[in-house]
């Protein structure tokens, strides 16, 4: 059952992701964005299946919630009508799916050769809210301040990029 | 067809992680770039979740939960970055951005 609907979002999530880069039908980052949210939602599915709860609420919250919506807010700010016209160059294409095609394909044989069993143990690993925060207070507490600074540092930084006169 | 395994998730996080770089090879956007990067983020986040369930160790779960977080940072300072850009240059096209070219 659960090797079933590891399927359906392994492929649901490449499916997405593809048709985040490269849309048959419709070249406006809208369009992509929204299939972003649909590649990170059914990523949010594969981390159930890997009893990461916590990091699936947080995928879902963060990033479905709050970095797509700022992605949708740029793009409706920047208003992009006239940029939908312009074709990618073929040999620029060729090239760049050919080379990435060879790095994809050194990624899966190492993948097939290392191949990395994992034990999978009899205690499960639960992901809850409860075991990471207690990981997150205890062991990586110097880390979990340090981001927060990372979040401060943020907030500033673009406050001061989105000014009126940036000097 | 064997049990879905850690060489299983791993194939999927290869697989998206390559539409990840391939789009920000290809596309022209600055905002579809920015997207593909999040692609190529999320695709190292599932790497590191399925190696730290098939491991019994949960220390692979903080490192994701620590770079959602810095993700989130980086794209509110990326697209302010690309809004101050389209405010001085009224583009988004990277091909249109060579002024630092020699």
């Amino acid at each position: 059952m659960q090797d079933i609907f590891f399927y359906i979002f392994a492929a649901l999530t490449l499916l997405c992701g593809a048709l985040v880069i490269a849309n048959p039908v419709s070249r406006n980052p809208v369009t992509s964005a929204m299939f972003l949210v649909l590649t990170i939602l059914s990523l949010a599915g594969l981390f159930v299946l890997l009893h990461a709860f916590f990091l699936a609420a947080v995928q879902v919250l963060v990033y479905a919630g709050a970095v797509i919506v700022l992605f949708l807010f740029v793009i409706m700010l920047l208003d992009l009508k006239e940029e939908e016209q312009r074709r990618i160059k073929l040999v620029m294409g060729v090239l760049g799916v050919l080379s990435v095609g060879c790095i994809a394909w050194i990624l899966i044989r190492t993948i097939q050769f290392v191949h990395p069993a994992g034990r999978l143990a009899t205690v499960r690993l639960d992901g809850s809210a409860r075991a990471l925060g207690h990981l997150l207070f205890t062991d990586f507490a110097l880390p979990f301040e340090l981001v927060s600074l990372i979040l401060l540092v943020a907030m500033i930084g673009a406050i001061l990029l989105s000014k009126k006169d940036l000097r | 067809m064997n049990a879905v395994g850690l060489p299983h998730y791993l194939m999927v996080s290869a697989l998206l992680f390559s539409l990840g770089l391939l789009g920000v090879i290809v596309r022209r956007n600055v905002l579809v770039i920015y997207m593909s990067l999040e692609l190529m983020l999320n695709a190292g986040n599932l790497a590191l979740v399925a190696v730290s369930r098939f491991n019994n160790n949960l220390n692979g779960q903080i490192m994701v939960f620590f770079i959602i977080t810095v993700a989130a940072a980086e794209v509110a300072v990326g697209l302010a970055l690309i809004v101050a850009l389209y405010r001085r240059r009224q583009t988004t096209h990277v091909e249109d951005l060579t002024s630092l070219k020699l």
